[in-house]
């Protein structure tokens, strides 16, 4: 555990492979950047890896003001003992307050060994964070700008927060998709600053034998957030529209079989009974009639949304927000409202 | 739950958490193929004895149960601790096999932790042990958006996979033997009921008798306190977790009609709002 340090920067870890940095952590840097503002301290990013031309630079556009890197040939493929190592070295040389991953493969195997080793409070899965007073129910002190850590639980019906007082640095995963990401902005200014740190060839103990990447796929099922259009979009051109809802919102993009059959969007989108069944907490079903074989596949969602021009539509009866209204004036204003609702 | 938001585990039933039953499986697999034994481990109020039973049952050689009331109210870090006391405590090891998550919490840290606390390296998401030869477990684990296969040196902490594997079910035969398998905790309970008028010595002096008996028949689970395992307290319980529960929030849904809302930007601003207050959008 390290000391309780008030100017501590906000760090994320820029999970990598193969140069390319993760969707979860590029997201990261915005709440990063946005909980730094919040406790007047800077945002920071630790980069571990091999060949990364061009990450540094990309993480500042997000947000990020001091990138710590650390280059090693040993380190182009992830392995927990040395990346827990870095992590570790750099938490006790620059004491951070807050340190986030995302809740990735990797994020959920290094996060908790690394908080370990520091014994340091630890939260996975988070979907929100925020900063807070709080006070301690058994000694009554109040302590200053906590993180609270916010997850479900128990399959989800439950909403827990979490904090940990005085063991810091405060840690957590966050789920990928919670967070919108942010506009880069090329312009950002910030500084690189290269680490050296001796990693011992014993840390390097588990050989890697075979590897296999697969494409990423559509990950409906996984999404906590789904946009989906269908016919009443109208063309593939304005489908860009359900692109946009989604990534300001930080969810995934569905689609009905007539946007599929359209040609608005491939095949591995489709949602309902031929296509995948989905329950997110929240479904915008967008220019869609919620034909029952639709339905099938999304009606167990928390939160639906319906935008149909005609009030008469089906999709209306399963629905908890309706919105009368064409498409292409209603997600503007959608996209607007939640560009500004912080 | 608890006022404090802490779990009040001594009222739920003690379930299997699935992905340890693979866990088991696959520590139950490398002892088939190669020899040694299976110790199970679990940390739990009295009544979880009918996991190690259960573990028994599936082919176990052993169950340990760390039960301590001081070790109530642990969090991942602290609960990491103890098991890992108790595996110092149980010996010597080539694996230690967890499940990579259990369905209460899902916080996948126990394992990775365990390993820390251990001094280990660790093997995330097993999907398939290929084999064990000189002391190097080939391991082939699936990170989501692919897999790979690496070689690993014992000892090792491996997380399994529910999809690694399909558990073997009880065998009959060891179910008739170890359904008599008992904690001592169970059997001063037992103790208490048979012999309620005679004096606490004379029941003491029962219940150590049928311990030796039953530890004699193989048919005792150990029951460890957390001063048997010689842990420390301050990183136990509440003392030793960090993370504290400050707000618990149930999620009503209720789904009567729709809520219209106008197509306009105030209307549109009025429904985000409300989706960032019900925690719906972050
Ligand atoms: C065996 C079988 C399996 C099927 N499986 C599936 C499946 O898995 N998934 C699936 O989706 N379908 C499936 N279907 C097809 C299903 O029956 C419907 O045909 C399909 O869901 C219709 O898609 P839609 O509502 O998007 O399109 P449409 O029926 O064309 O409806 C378009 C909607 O958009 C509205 N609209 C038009 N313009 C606008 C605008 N500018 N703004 C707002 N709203 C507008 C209209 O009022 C209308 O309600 C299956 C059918 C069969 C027979
Ligand atoms: N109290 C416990 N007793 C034994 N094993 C545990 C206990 N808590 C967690 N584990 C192990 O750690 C794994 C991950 O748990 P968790 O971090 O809670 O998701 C589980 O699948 C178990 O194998």
């Amino acid at each position: 555990m390290i000391e309780v340090n008030r100017a501590g920067e906000v760090w994320v870890f820029a999970e990598q492979q193969d140069g390319v940095l993760h969707d979860c952590a590029l997201e990261l840097c915005g709440k990063a950047r946005q909980l730094a503002d919040e406790l007047g301290v800077k945002a920071g990013a630790v980069l571990p890896g091999a060949q990364m031309a061009g990450l540094a630079e990309r993480l500042i556009a997000q947000g990020i003001d001091n990138v710590y890197v650390i280059e090693d040939p040993r380190l182009a493929h992830f392995q927990t003992l040395p990346y827990a190592r870095v992590l570790c070295h750099l938490i006790e040389k620059h004491t951070p307050q807050i340190v986030l991953f995302g809740a990735t493969a990797m994020g959920r195997d290094l996060a908790p060994r690394v908080a370990s080793e520091m014994r340091a409070g630890m939260t996975a899965d988070c979907t929100d964070l925020e900063i807070k007073d709080v006070e301690d129910p058994r000694t009554k002190e109040v302590h200053k700008n906590l993180l609270l850590q916010i997850r479900p639980a128990f399959g989800g019906n439950i909403i827990a927060t979490i904090v940990n007082y005085d063991w810091w640095p405060q840690m957590a995963t966050v789920r990928e998709g919670v967070i919108p990401l942010m506009e880069p902005d090329a312009a950002r200014q910030g500084n690189i600053i290269p680490e050296p740190i001796k990693l011992d060839d014993s840390l390097f103990v588990i050989k890697l034998v075979e590897r296999h990447v697969e494409e990423r796929r559509v990950n409906l099922k996984g999404a906590r957030v789904i946009v989906a259009g269908g016919g009443g979009i109208g063309s593939r051109e304005n489908f860009r529209l359900i692109h946009n809802l989604a990534a300001a919102i930080g969810g995934a993009v569905g689609a009905s079989r007539a946007a599929v059959d359209g040609g608005y969007i491939g095949k591995e989108h489709q949602v309902g009974q031929t296509g995948t069944t989905v329950r997110p907490a929240l479904y915008i079903a967008a220019g869609i009639s919620g034909a029952v074989q639709h339905r099938a596949g999304m009606e167990e969602s928390a939160k639906i949304i319906a935008i149909n021009t005609d009030k008469d539509a089906p999709i209306f009866s399963v629905s908890h927000y309706g919105i009368v209204g064409d498409v292409k004036k209603v997600i503007p204003m959608m996209i607007k409202a939640l560009k500004e609702r912080r | 739950m608890r006022d404090d938001g802490t779990v009040n585990r001594a009222a739920l039933p003690a379930i299997f958490n699935p992905e340890d039953l693979n866990a088991l499986e696959t520590a139950l697999e490398v002892r088939d193929a190669y020899g040694g034994t299976v110790t199970a481990i679990s940390m739990g109020p009295p009544k979880a004895a009918d996991i190690l039973r259960a573990c028994l049952f599936r082919g176990a050689d052993r169950g340990v149960l760390i039960t301590d009331r001081r070790a109530a109210a642990s969090d991942t870090l602290a609960t990491s601790y103890i098991l890992s006391r108790a595996v110092r405590t149980v010996g010597r090891f080539d694996f230690v096999f967890a499940g990579r998550q259990a369905i209460d919490g899902d916080t996948a840290q126990v394992g990775p932790q365990c390993a820390e606390k251990l001094g280990i390296p660790q093997v995330t998401y097993l999907e398939q042990m290929i084999h064990v030869k000189d002391g190097i477990a080939r391991i082939r684990r699936n990170f989501g958006d692919g897999w790979e296969v690496v070689d690993a040196p014992v000892p090792l902490l491996v997380t399994v996979l529910g999809s690694a594997n399909r558990p073997r079910p009880s065998a009959a035969r060891r179910v008739m033997r170890y359904k008599r398998a008992q904690i001592e905790a169970e059997v001063a309970a037992e103790v208490k009921a048979e012999l309620g008028s005679a004096s606490e010595d004379e029941r003491n002096a029962e219940t150590a008798r049928r311990v030796k008996e039953l530890a004699a028949s193989g048919l005792l689970i150990d029951q460890w306190s957390l001063d048997d395992i010689g842990a420390d307290l301050s990183r136990c319980g509440l003392a030793g977790s960090p993370t504290k529960v400050y707000r618990v929030q149930s999620i009503v849904l209720t789904k009567e009609g729709y809520t219209e809302i106008p197509a306009t930007e105030e209307g549109i601003r009025q429904m985000i709002h409300e989706l960032v207050v019900d925690r719906t959008l972050g």
